[in-house]
């Protein structure tokens, strides 16, 4: 390290907040790559540069990859090809040694850390425990959105100023010492001379706040999160992650003046080079090539199996003569995988579409009696426009346990005398009848069934925060033509096509938003539906979109629907519109998407060891539905987990395979759209999306205590914007343990049906998109429509794959497979489809 | 009917042995668990009923002898009234659901037979408790709640906090302890025999004895005090309370909810007869329970976690049943304990849909800032409030400053001790000590007074150095066996000792040491180095010798589980009524003994395994 290295404050801020975790508040949970910081490398050399920085554990350890082995789960002729590719003929005998017996030292060793540790290894101070759990409090106080009473005294200009304005007016302090007070109500301090007094060495301090702010990193990343987005806290606070570290620094030098005295070396004089040097570029290391070589021979070991199915699938071309019974848009999410081929098997003249849930409509949504609009659209988007709604009658229900005033002295008293007693009863049937209540989410609560929507802007409204109300009618078109040009619906239309959101129900469930759909920001996806078919019936509309030569017959209709994927249940909005005839018809539909619910939940129902999958899908899906609404229920649903892949294409390319809830889906017919246009579209939606949701369930899994969350069990709510463990805790980030359990760790693998020179160009016209792709954070196959073969992308270019000729097994019976076991199910090519 | 008293104590009992035996599958276990509190719920029902269509006079069950020899007598005793009657109602409720609830809740997760063999055991520490009808048994009940609270709260034992904090909350449990063991000390002196809470309600019994000893009478009823207050988190313990929410939610809400914390209120009602007339004393109780319940309720008031609020506002609820306990209202006291069991047991469970129930509330209904009653006072008394609320009164840091950092700086002092040379300093001590007391009448009386006194002391000091030694495992358990060594050796200096007393005492004592140094050993040969200077978590890959060194320091720190136990009692009843230092320095050891132990074990065993991590773990998890 070089020691004349000078300090750079904003710089290094800048730095740090790179690399915090960048999880937002609960409730706009939204997935992402928790270890985006590092998406600038490629997958593995990323990997292990974080695993190096920061102690990540970030591949599964040895002994699982070899458990996989020894089970005989892994395809030998995989594992040898994985190690031929990468260390050559000549040498796989020596890797196929080393991977399947060499001893390892897993303990990792991070570069975090070292330079802080010397206050207790030197110092024989624990200053964690001295500072910490005041720190944590301070700051939860002060974000706190509502859990306590009496609230911080904060003041308009932000955290340090109001802490200031305390000290002033109070008789005691947060402080122990004197120095610090004084320092305190200096307004000019800066963190540099704060480091100064602590560390001495100028070119230690930026080790040092990296150490300090990563022996808390779930803190400081909400601090960091909030500063950049006030907004996404209902009550504002203003924050910066330097005031969090002045405060910081300056219980440190109070602990320590506490404790010696007002005079001490600064730590700098006592490290003399017993520091491992910081944010340095990794060396290769055997250990880390095995842990990558095992992650490809695990990836490669399901990708082949899958390409095998498809490659196997007999694609049947719907026939011309058959008249569609009706036409379903889902969402892209793994969820409807099964939703979607349980429907088509009921029925086998509908016709399923997925595209990305907000059925490519972005806007803010304003409840009634609400003052604040959420966003509905993906994370990354920013809307001009804003829908309200109008006419909702509903109440909100209340719940006297969450009521400030039963913790009140008086009130308290008199609750406990009286209340107390209904809360045995309470609990009596919530433990043996469960029932939905005042604290249960509920994906149809999201919006009001009956309630009205501003969806047409007429004369150019415009809200208080210079949103436009609605969107006017050629807005409209473009939108609803975007969508059914990217999946191919430009024609055939059927006399019902339904727009099915997602939507999920829980109780006691604080990453709640995480269950809803990713597409809409982590809400319900039911306004989106309901505007979509809004637009699609518009006459109007209608006439555009026949200039612009898509042509939907009069009789055809829109229906949009809300899909609980917890609960298993469908609600539709606006059927009044039906015509006579299809309402009739929507009445037959609704028998078939009911039905396909069913089976949907028995199919889920097999990853719940406490429900028999044996059991008839009605009696099963009274279960599930239970455990929407049981407080003690701590896995209402499953959500994403066991997602592996995504396939971009027509229904018919993957219509015959049964990928086992493991598959995005999102419609793309290639011979519609040559140039690649609507391509980008959506890879530039699924890259984040879903590759987010990939990766968040990947290292939630893999280290569940650094990434994850650990068990929701015992988990506390901190200021209604995150969890900790107990009271004294850092902030939880990622996903806790009950989500991931059963989830592979596998990349996701996007499978695009389209000519590889047209992907090849697509994929590299957005830069951030493109990333994705080049550093191997998503494993991209291409399809060739004509040969039927696949190419790999790999190292910027198309090469072609060869799957290895495994027969895939064909079924009849589907069942019986799904009763058969709670593990994961291999690739089953599906007979009479 | 006086003869189903028993099956209170046993039904649990039994449970607890079978969650222990059974093969751990889920379905066993909770099956198995669901029965026992299932079945005790019924009965209790069934027993409470009929006992109030009959008589519903008190019952007291004389069970059994376990030591008996004259003017002593260790013998358990049941009793039953109306406070049994709602503390066995409300436990056997508020036990059934929640185990109803971790059924399903703890689905999945590691240590699922623990959690329930752990809720069981508390269950049976319960009941011992409500129903013990002297200071014997409400001991043994009293000792199980105290080890399986620290067992529940670190639960996450391959986490630093949990244990952190366990250990934290245990050695608060342990002043409880002291207490009363010292009032059982005191009040076998004071009525010269092993008293039942039956006699206790005898007012004229009482009063009589009380009458030439009314500077005894003060003691005891303090003693009783002090442990109750301890137990229910008054002040000044209070802030043990919310660092004990660190296991399964559903376990939190009963434990520190409901049923432990309202231990020290039961033992207020129990002892009611006792203290009645002390006028001063009621004044006291009252006076520590205003300050409880306005500190308490002030600091709830800031807490920006959801558990540290409900943790709060059930301390200030405690502090009122106090003063409803002092002025006589026991009936509204009763009310008052069920209401707030059941409420806050019901917050603590629903407390994660805090957040979608409150963002929805804001979500509709935002009111940007609601002035609260504190922000109309003057500036500076508000913030200067906001700042005490918030670092908790200090609470928290005045237990370290006023009571583990001195012990520390006197274990400190005795660094010379290690490992090597331990045996050859004590054990010339010992020789010497049994020398003296086999030869007595050698020594001038003025010596032999004080003895005792000394011999107590180098216990005493032994269990400092174990309390606090941060390297060599085995020294820290040898000082712990040397400490009872010293104690049955100062106390064997009082006449009309018998040796057999001495059996009693040290064979508990002797047996565990032992195996624990077992245990230690072979965890030294497989670990290669064991150390006492941070937590390794060494239970992740040795279960078995976990359990067993739990075992060994159960019975090395007197828990009821040896003879050494009864040993401890029969101790104490030789130390005169004036020997209060040798009393005193006896209790520290017991208190610091138990602490020490329930240390070794938390170091080695418990917290985050650098095997299982690859690496350490953030300290704030």
């Amino acid at each position: 390290m070089i020691q004349s290295k000078k300090f750079d404050e904003q710089k290094t801020i800048h730095n740090l907040k790179h690399y915090l975790p960048a999880q937002a508040p609960l409730k706009d949970f939204i997935h992402h790559n928790t270890l985006h910081a590092f998406q600038e490398k490629s997958f593995h050399e990323a990997l292990h540069t974080a695993s190096d920085f920061f102690g990540y554990k970030v591949y599964l350890n040895l002994e699982e990859y070899r458990f996989q082995y020894k089970a005989r789960k892994i395809n030998n002729s995989i594992f040898e090809r994985v190690i031929v590719k990468h260390k050559g003929i000549e040498n796989k005998e020596i890797w196929a040694n080393i991977l399947l017996n060499k001893k390892f030292d897993e303990t990792l060793n991070p570069q975090i850390g070292s330079l802080r540790s010397h206050w207790k290894n030197n110092f024989k101070i624990d200053l964690d425990s001295l500072v910490h759990p005041l720190l944590f409090r301070t700051v939860c106080s002060y974000l706190d959105q509502g859990v306590s009473i009496w609230n911080f005294p904060t003041n308009k200009l932000g955290f340090l100023s109001s802490i200031r304005e305390i000290e002033k007016n109070s008789y005691n302090s947060f402080f122990k010492t004197k120095r610090v007070k004084s320092l305190l109500t200096q307004e000019s301090i800066s963190n540099r001379e704060l480091l100064k007094i602590l560390v001495g060495d100028e070119s230690l301090f930026e080790q040092y706040i990296f150490d300090q702010q990563f022996s808390h990193p779930g803190w400081s990343g909400i601090v960091s999160v909030i500063e950049e987005n006030p907004s996404t806290l209902l009550d504002a606070r203003k924050i910066k992650l330097e005031e969090l570290i002045t405060f910081e620094l300056l219980l440190e030098i109070d602990a320590l003046d506490d404790h010696f005295g007002e005079i001490w070396a600064p730590l700098g004089m006592k490290v003399d080079g017993k520091i491992r040097p910081f944010l340095q570029e990794v060396k290769k290391n055997e250990l880390f090539e095995v842990y990558s070589l095992w992650q490809e021979i695990v990836e490669w070991n399901y990708y082949d199996e899958v390409l095998c199915g498809l490659a196997q699938n007999k694609q049947q071309e719907s026939s011309e003569n058959v008249t569609v019974s009706f036409q379903a848009i889902f969402c892209i999410d793994d969820r409807e995988c099964s939703f979607r081929r349980n429907v088509e098997t009921l029925d086998k003249n509908c016709r399923t579409f997925g595209t990305a849930g907000h059925f490519n409509i972005e806007f803010y949504f304003q409840p009634e009696h609400s003052d604040f609009h959420t966003k509905v659209c993906p994370a990354p988007v920013t809307p001009k426009f804003i829908i309200k709604e109008t006419e909702n009658k509903k109440k909100i229900k209340k719940d006297f346990h969450f009521s400030h005033t039963t913790n009140g002295l008086i009130a308290g008293w008199f609750y406990t005398h009286t209340f107390g007693f209904i809360s045995a009863i309470k609990l009596l049937f919530n433990v043996f009848a469960p029932s939905a209540s005042a604290s249960s989410v509920s994906s149809f609560k999201h919006m009001e069934k009956d309630s009205l929507l501003t969806i047409e802007n007429i004369n150019g409204e415009v809200d208080k925060d210079g949103l436009q109300i609605g969107f006017t009618v050629v807005e409209m078109a473009d939108r609803v033509e975007g969508m059914l040009r990217s999946i191919g619906l430009i024609d055939k239309f059927a006399p019902i096509i339904y727009a099915i959101g997602h939507g999920s129900s829980s109780v006691n469930n604080t990453h709640y938003a995480g269950y809803d759909c990713g597409a809409c920001s982590g809400r319900p996806g039911s306004v989106n539906a309901r505007v979509v078919s809004f637009m699609g019936n518009h006459v109007k509309v209608r006439e555009i979109l026949k200039e612009r030569g898509i042509l939907i017959p009069d009789e055809s209709q829109f229906v949009g629907a809300l899909h609980d994927t917890a609960r298993d249940e469908i609600m539709f909005y606006d059927v009044r519109v039906l015509s006579d005839v299809n309402y009739k018809l929507h009445l037959e539909n609704k028998l078939t998407l009911r039905a396909g619910l069913d089976l949907n939940a028995k199919e889920r129902s097999r990853r719940f060891l406490s429900i028999n999958t044996h059991d008839s899908a009605k009696k099963i899906h009274k279960k599930v539905k239970l455990r929407t609404v049981s407080l003690f229920e701590p896995r209402p649903e499953l959500n994403h987990a066991t997602n592996t892949l995504c396939i971009v294409g027509r229904r018919e390319f993957s219509k015959g395979v049964f990928l086992d809830r493991r598959s995005f889906f999102n419609s793309y017919d290639y011979a519609t759209d040559p140039t690649g246009k609507y391509l980008l579209t959506i890879l530039n939606a699924v890259a984040p999306v879903c590759g987010g949701i990939n990766l968040e369930y990947f290292f939630s899994r893999v280290d569940n205590q650094k990434l994850g969350a650990g068990t929701k069990l015992p988990h506390n709510v901190m200021g209604l914007f995150g969890v900790a463990n107990g009271i004294d805790g850092d902030l939880r980030t990622g996903l806790p343990s009950q989500m991931i359990e059963v989830h592979d760790p596998l990349r996701l693998l996007v499978i695009v049906e389209h000519y590889p020179e047209v992907v090849l160009e697509t994929i590299q016209k957005n830069p951030a998109t493109f990333e994705w792709f080049e550093n191997d954070w998503i494993k991209l196959i291409v399809a060739h429509p004509d040969t039927k073969s696949f190419f790999l992308f790999e190292q910027n270019q198309f090469v072609p794959y060869a799957p290895f000729t495994l027969a895939i097994e064909e079924t009849d019976n589907i069942t019986s497979k799904i009763e058969s076991t709670h593990e994961n199910l291999p690739v089953y090519l599906l007979k009479n489809n | 009917m006086d003869f189903y008293l028993q099956l209170f104590v046993l039904i649990p009992l039994i449970g607890f042995i079978l969650t222990i035996v059974i093969p751990n599958n889920e379905k066993i276990i909770s099956w198995v668990s669901l029965s026992t509190v299932g079945i005790h719920l019924l009965f209790s029902i069934g027993f409470v009923a009929y006992w109030l269509f009959n008589k519903h006079t008190p019952i007291d069950l004389k069970e059994f002898s376990i030591y008996k020899s004259d003017g002593y007598n260790f013998f358990i005793d049941l009793y039953f009234d109306k406070i049994s009657a709602v503390f066995a109602l409300i436990g056997a409720f508020l036990t059934f659901l929640i185990v109803a609830y971790c059924r399903t809740y703890l689905h999945r997760e590691e240590g699922y037979k623990r959690f329930f063999s752990i809720i069981i055991f508390f269950y049976v520490g319960f009941n011992f408790i409500v129903f013990s009808g002297n200071f014997e048994t409400l001991f043994i009940g009293w000792e199980v709640l105290g080890i399986s609270s620290f067992l529940l709260i670190a639960f996450y034992r391959d986490r630093y906090l949990p244990v952190k904090n366990a250990v934290k909350v245990f050695s608060i449990y342990r002043i409880g302890d002291v207490g009363v063991i010292l009032a059982m000390w005191l009040s076998h002196h004071l009525f010269h025999e092993n008293i039942t809470f039956q006699k206790i309600n005898d007012a004229s019994l009482v009063h009589e004895h009380l009458l030439n000893h009314s500077y005894t009478g003060v003691i005891i009823a303090l003693l009783i005090f002090l442990s109750a207050a301890a137990k229910s988190a008054q002040f000044p313990f209070s802030s043990w309370l919310p660092r004990a929410m660190e296991g399964p939610t559903p376990s939190s809400a009963i434990f520190y909810g409901s049923l432990s914390i309202h231990i020290g209120a039961f033992l207020m009602l129990r002892t009611y007869p006792f203290w009645e007339h002390q006028d001063s004393f009621r004044v006291l109780v009252v006076i520590v329970g205003i300050a409880t319940t306005i500190i308490a309720i002030l600091t709830s008031r800031v807490q920006s976690s959801v558990k540290s609020q409900i943790a709060y506002s059930s301390i200030a609820q405690i502090g009122i049943i106090f003063i409803e306990i002092a002025l006589g209202f026991d009936n509204l006291a009763l009310i008052h304990i069920s209401g707030n069991a059941f409420l806050r047991t019901y917050q603590l469970l629903v407390s994660p849909s805090v957040v979608s129930y409150k963002i929805r509330e804001q979500f509709y209904n935002f009111v940007p800032h609601t002035k609260s009653i504190e922000e109309s006072w003057p500036k500076k008394l508000e913030y200067s409030l906001y700042i005490l609320c918030l670092k908790e009164w200090n609470l928290d840091s005045l237990m370290y400053k006023y009571l583990w950092n001195p012990s520390k700086k006197i274990g400190g002092r005795l660094n010379f001790l290690t490992f090597q040379n331990i045996y050859f300093i004590s054990i010339p001590i010992l020789i010497i000590g049994i020398a003296f007391d086999l030869n007595q009448e050698f020594i001038s009386p003025g010596i032999l007074e004080y003895l005792p006194v000394f011999f107590a002391f180098i216990g005493l000091s032994c269990v400092f150095k174990a309390f606090t030694e941060r390297n060599s495992v085995r020294l820290s358990w040898s000082l712990v066996i040397l400490n009872h060594c010293f104690i049955a050796l100062a106390i064997s200096f009082n006449e009309h000792f018998d040796n057999i007393h001495h059996v009693w005492y040290l064979s508990g004592v002797i047996v565990s040491g032992i195996i624990g140094y077992l245990c230690i050993q072979r965890l030294r040969k497989l670990e290669k180095w064991i150390s006492l200077d941070q937590f390794y978590g060494h239970s992740f890959e040795h279960p078995k010798i976990t359990f067993l060194f739990l075992i060994a320091c159960l019975g090395l720190a007197g828990f009821p589980i040896t003879p050494s136990f009864i040993g401890e009692d029969l101790i104490f009843s030789h130390i005169h009524e004036n020997q209060i230092l040798l009393a005193l320095f006896t209790a520290l050891s017991f208190v610091l003994n138990g602490l020490a132990v329930i240390r070794i074990y938390a170091r080695i065993f418990l917290g985050p395994n650098a095997k299982k991590y690859n690496g350490k773990t953030q300290r704030t998890l």
